[in-house]
């Protein structure tokens, strides 16, 4: 079971406490009923799936029911930081890993 | 007593306490702290078990938890019944009963061993290449067959009685393994001050030390150390110790899953006590000092009764006392074999010669062997064996082509060298690394915070390890954040030999072009010859060539065999061991009982339950209930000789003709408030709500981005900003979820709240022509007449004379209809006011049945059975519920994706059979032609059928490929005895103009 911070709540709880909700940084186009069929596969259907640092969404579903985004790694399991919804997607400097370390 | 082959004056159990246990409905006596194997091999008993495919006879081959072949069922009493438990870990108790498995009628007479006759024809990959055809055969031929082959132990019969613990624990450190490495790590880290958990799967620690007789530490013979060591660390008040207990699993972030036998060892078990407890231990650090496993000889017959391990031999011997033999070959290309042969030797054992493959076996055990006046072979091997039930001979050459030489043994003990146990740091994700020099592989990289220490490491000799794991102990405390002074601990440690040496893959007369039974994996029957079969077949995948050949896929997941087998594959491949890589090792490290895991989950504990506030007066009135979710829902309610069809039948038609009351209440509510609320609903349904007034309600659709529905219910607006939405029972979490998703992430905009309100509002729905005239005597001060209060209206008002309540003109029956919603504390007695009022009524109270056939009978659809998640809702006939005008909703873009616009999508429509008393299944395929050929095109499906009573027919509805078009057309439904013509009609089958509901 991990282990993840919220990063409202300032607390590390356990994974039962939240729900994933998929990759983050995926914007809504606000005119989403004129887009093309290919601007919305590339918006709806098409996901990074990394080996290795997956940004992602979580909500902290039975605590303060908000949610935030993650930096993980999926080889590892690792959280490399928790942050805000809303908040600037961090870079890989960001994040203290060089480019191509992701993998 | 204790069995013939039991030595006076070695080992450490006392010959006074005895245990007496049977096998296979003999008796034996044991001592106490024997395991089942070393009871029966101290009486000459070795065969104790039959192999999987071939049903060779088979006798243990180690002395621990890695054993593939003695394999028992261990009975306590009929409820209390394991089956494959490895005879080499089952401590023996007063009165344990124990059988052998895979055979019939006796392990001596085992008729399934003719599959060993046909071995040429039960090849590697043979389920695959000989079940293909004919078709027909599959059912009759194959699957009965392969199913009574299946399996190697019985499953009990009777549930489980005992009951299992559950713990989680925190930790500084904790260390796998309770051999000198971790209780040298336990030393350094316990004295830091830092909290430590340290376990062992072996009843008493020691690891090696049990069979090490050559060990000292700080001048005490090894095992008595540990002993003492261990006595020590368990009265401090920072570490606990845990034996009997495997860590089976290590997850991210530190997470070890631990199993604790508690009970499995005793005569006399507490009835308060668990079986089994399951410890989740989440540690700052993890030590791992897991050891290593020794690997076999691969050669021509090695896996007769009689055969097995040279550590395991001298586990026998030094801890339990066992000779596993009178005269004892020895076969090894490894030095740790020549010390089992001293050892034997010294107790009085023949041991005819040692079979070394090495031309150079250590200076050390060499001159030792000279010594002991033990015949050593060099550059030899062991070509062959025989013996039935039991090893009998062992042929010796320098090569199979050369001369031979026939040692008659009635044991063979064996050494290719360890196979360090990788398997949790595996787990944690850890990467390993090809130590060539001496043929391993050993941590690397490490994912998580832990250190491997000793064998498990590749850490050779004792003063190495002993040195590591003290340092690794301090280190990982610290790291963990101990502070406390500690000297710097040292131990001293003299053993008799170094060893060297090790093999991996076939040895002489199993090569390459051989077809010798020289055995890789023992319990699955995997030969070294398979292996370069799976190759020649085109396997070239490690992972692949262990589902071909099932290598490594046994109980004891490849613990012996998987090094053997790469090796194997790597030659016959042409490619480097790394390169052809290791399978992935995966939870857990040995069988954990569905007991511990399953724990207290099971029974009233599985699930929990969620009742209405009104289940009680429901129950008193004979409700059924059905499982909907974690709800109980009232299903119908039987009066005295009614079956359910007779009471739905009734109920239906009550509610149709006078009143029916009906609890609603596991409906999903949420309240959405705020200044903004309107136009979130906007954004999060089909539907246009700015328009809806207040004090009206309306039916929406919520889709998903991708255009199909998601959800569906009736929304009421209570005022300009304030809406009470109603999921459907189920969806009422994910509901949420989503509207929170949006509205957080997309329209953070938006100043609106959403709350939960699903288990504060006790719900009662009254249906019928008499719906009025029932509530108006309990709804204080309201208007509820047609023109007060209209179809599709909601108002807050005052029930039963003070009962804040929301009063909602709505149906889902397709009738004059109110629901009714009070705080749930009130639900009891708003249930009662109105049973008294329809009971007088002539009504009665109907359950989820009815409710479904009324709704059917108009046609409103229930989402997740007329829909599944990819249905429109032009599809199902809902398309009034898009607005036209919205620029914005969650689906607007998915309902114009060409798939969702193009012909030939399925639709809901009704069916009508031309017998009206036949009543359709649920799921049935519909197709256009009856008599078209097998396979048939099928065109839809059933998605609710129903007798309706109201009709005197049979009703049902159906998602067909452009149903809406084929309303009068005939379809079919072929079943297994019949073909059913069905008309396409309507979904609405009661009152099109729903003049039952505007009164």
């Amino acid at each position: 079971m991990l282990l993840i911070h919220c990063p409202y709540c300032q607390e590390e709880r356990p994974e039962t406490e939240f729900r994933h909700g998929g990759e983050a940084h995926i914007a809504r186009p606000t005119n989403i009923a004129d887009i093309s069929d290919e601007e919305f596969e590339a918006y709806f259907f098409i996901r990074s799936n990394e080996k290795g640092v997956t940004f992602e969404r979580w909500r902290h579903a039975h605590g303060c029911g908000r949610f935030f985004n993650a930096a993980r790694h999926t080889v590892t399991d690792k959280f490399i930081k928790v942050y805000k919804a809303g908040e600037p997607k961090p870079t890989l400097a960001e994040l203290g890993l060089e480019s191509g370390e992701s993998q | 007593m204790s069995g013939a082959y039991r030595i006076a004056g070695k080992g450490r159990l006392t010959p006074a306490r005895q245990a007496r246990f049977s096998f296979d409905g003999k008796f034996y006596t044991g001592l106490e702290g024997d395991t089942v194997a070393s009871a029966l091999l101290a009486h000459g008993v070795h065969l104790m078990g039959r192999s999987f495919k071939y049903h060779r006879p088979r006798g243990p081959i180690s002395a621990g938890s890695e054993e593939p072949n003695a394999l028992i069922n261990v009975a306590r009493d009929a409820t209390r019944e394991q089956p494959n438990v490895r005879a080499t870990v089952q401590e023996i108790f007063e009165g344990l009963k124990t059988n052998s498995q895979n055979r019939w009628p006796s392990l001596e007479y085992d008729i399934g061993a003719v599959n060993n006759l046909g071995a040429p024809f039960f090849s590697a990959g043979f389920y695959y290449k000989t079940f293909m055809w004919p078709k027909a055969a599959w059912k009759h031929v194959y699957e009965p067959f392969i199913r009574a082959a299946a399996g190697l132990g019985v499953a009990p019969k009777e549930a489980d009685t005992d009951h299992y613990a559950n713990r989680y624990a925190h930790c500084d450190v904790l260390i796998v393994g309770a051999g000198i490495a971790g209780l040298s790590a336990a030393l350094a880290a316990a004295q830091t001050g830092a909290s430590v958990i340290i376990c062992d799967e072996q009843p008493e620690v020691g690891g090696a030390l049990h069979y090490e007789a050559g060990t000292t530490v700080d001048g005490m013979p090894g095992f008595e150390w540990a002993q003492k060591t261990a006595q020590k660390l368990a009265a401090m008040d920072n570490v606990r110790l845990l034996t009997r207990t495997t860590a089976f699993g290590y997850y991210a972030q530190n997470f070890i899953s631990l199993t604790e036998r508690i009970t499995d060892h005793q005569a006399m078990v507490e009835k308060s006590a668990p079986r089994e407890r399951l410890w989740q231990v989440r540690a700052k650090r993890v030590i791992l000092a897991t050891g290593a496993i020794e690997r076999h000889m691969v050669f021509d017959g090695n896996d007769r009764p009689g055969i097995l391990l040279a550590s395991a031999a001298r586990t026998y011997l030094n801890h339990y006392g066992v000779a596993v033999g009178k005269k004892v070959g020895v076969y090894t290309a490894h030095d740790s074999a020549y010390e089992a042969a001293f050892d034997l030797k010294r107790a009085g054992v023949e041991i005819p010669a040692i079979v070394d493959t090495r031309e150079k076996p250590g200076d050390a055990v060499m001159a030792e062997a000279a010594a002991l006046g033990i015949k050593v072979l060099t550059g030899h091997a062991v070509i062959k064996t025989s013996g039935r039930l039991r090893v009998t001979s062992m042929t010796v050459g320098r090569s199979t082509k050369g001369t031979t030489t026939k040692y008659e043994i009635d044991a063979l003990i064996m050494s290719a060298g360890w196979t360090p146990s990788v398997h949790l740091f595996s787990q944690s994700r850890g990467k390993l690394t090809w130590d060539a020099d001496n043929a391993r592989f050993v941590p690397g990289t490490h994912a998580q915070d832990c250190l491997a220490v000793g064998a498990c490491n590749g850490t050779d000799g004792l003063a190495n390890t002993v040195e590591e794991a003290l340092g690794a102990g301090e280190l990982m405390a610290r790291a963990a954040g101990a502070a406390a002074d500690a000297e710097k601990l040292s131990l001293n440690t003299e053993t008799a030999f170094e060893w060297t040496g090790g093999m991996v893959g076939a040895s002489e007369g199993a090569g390459p072009d051989t077809v010798a039974k020289a055995f890789i994996d023992f319990q699955n029957d995997v030969c070294a010859k398979d292996i370069r079969l799976a190759v020649r077949e085109g396997m070239r995948s490690i992972e692949h060539i262990k589902r071909f050949t099932t290598n490594g896929m046994a109980s004891d997941q490849g613990k012996l065999s998987n090094m053997h087998g790469l090796a194997i594959a790597a030659e016959a491949l042409g490619k480097d061991i790394p390169e052809v890589g290791l399978t992935t090792f995966r939870a857990p490290y040995t069988p954990v009982t569905f007991g511990t895991i399953i724990n207290h989950a099971r029974g009233s504990l599985f699930d929990p339950t969620r009742k209405t506030p009104m289940h009680d007066q429901e129950a008193a009135l004979g409700a059924v209930f059905e499982d909907v979710g974690q709800w109980k829902r009232a299903w119908f309610f039987p009066r005295a000789g009614e079956d359910m069809h007779a009471a739905v039948n009734r109920e239906c038609k009550t509610v149709r003709e006078t009143v029916g009351m009906f609890d609603a209440s596991t409906l999903g509510k949420i309240e959405v408030v705020g200044p903004d609320a309107a136009k979130f609903l906007d954004l999060m349904y089909t539907n246009a709500w700015d328009s809806l007034k207040p004090g009206r309600a309306k039916y929406g659709i919520m889709l998903r981005e991708d255009g199909f529905i998601y959800d569906d219910g009736v929304v009421g607006r209570l005022a300009e900003d304030r809406f009470h939405v109603t999921t459907t029972t189920g969806g009422a979490p994910r509901v949420l979820q989503h509207m929170e998703d949006y509205l957080q992430t997309e329209f953070p905009h938006l100043k609106v709240w959403l709350t939960s309100t699903s288990e504060q509002w006790a719900t009662v729905a009254i249906q019928g022509p008499k719906a009025r005239e029932v509530i108006a005597p309990i709804v204080d001060d309201q208007d509820i007449s047609n023109e007060g209060l209209p179809f599709m209206s909601v108002v807050e008002c005052k029930v039963l004379g003070g009962v804040p309540a929301r009063l909602f003109r709505m149906t889902f029956a397709g009738e004059l209809g109110y629901e009714i919603n009070v705080p749930a504390d009130f639900g009891p007695a708003l249930w009662d006011a109105l049973y008294e009022r329809v009971e007088a009524a002539g009504g009665c109270a109907y359950g989820t049945e009815t409710m479904h056939v009324l709704r059917a009978e108009k046609g409103y659809i229930i989402v997740g059975q007329d829909t599944d998640g990819t249905v429109t809702p032009y599809d199902a006939g809902l398309g009034w519920t898009v607005s036209k005008k919205k620029t914005d909703f969650v689906g607007i873009r998915g309902l114009k994706r060409p798939d969702l616009v193009a012909e030939g999508r399925k639709q809901l429509v009704g069916l009508k059979t031309r017998n009206p008393k036949v009543v359709l299944e649920e799921g049935a395929q519909i197709v256009a032609d009856p008599n078209q050929a097998k396979p048939m095109t099928m065109i839809g499906h059933v998605t609710s059928s129903y007798w309706s009573e109201h009709l005197g027919s049979s009703i049902a509805l159906a998602v067909v490929v452009d149903g809406h078009k084929r309303k009068g057309e005939t379809l079919y439904i072929p079943m297994e005895k019949e073909t059913i013509a069905v008309e396409v009609t309507d979904t609405v089958f009661v009152d099109k103009e729903g003049s039952r509901i505007n009164v």
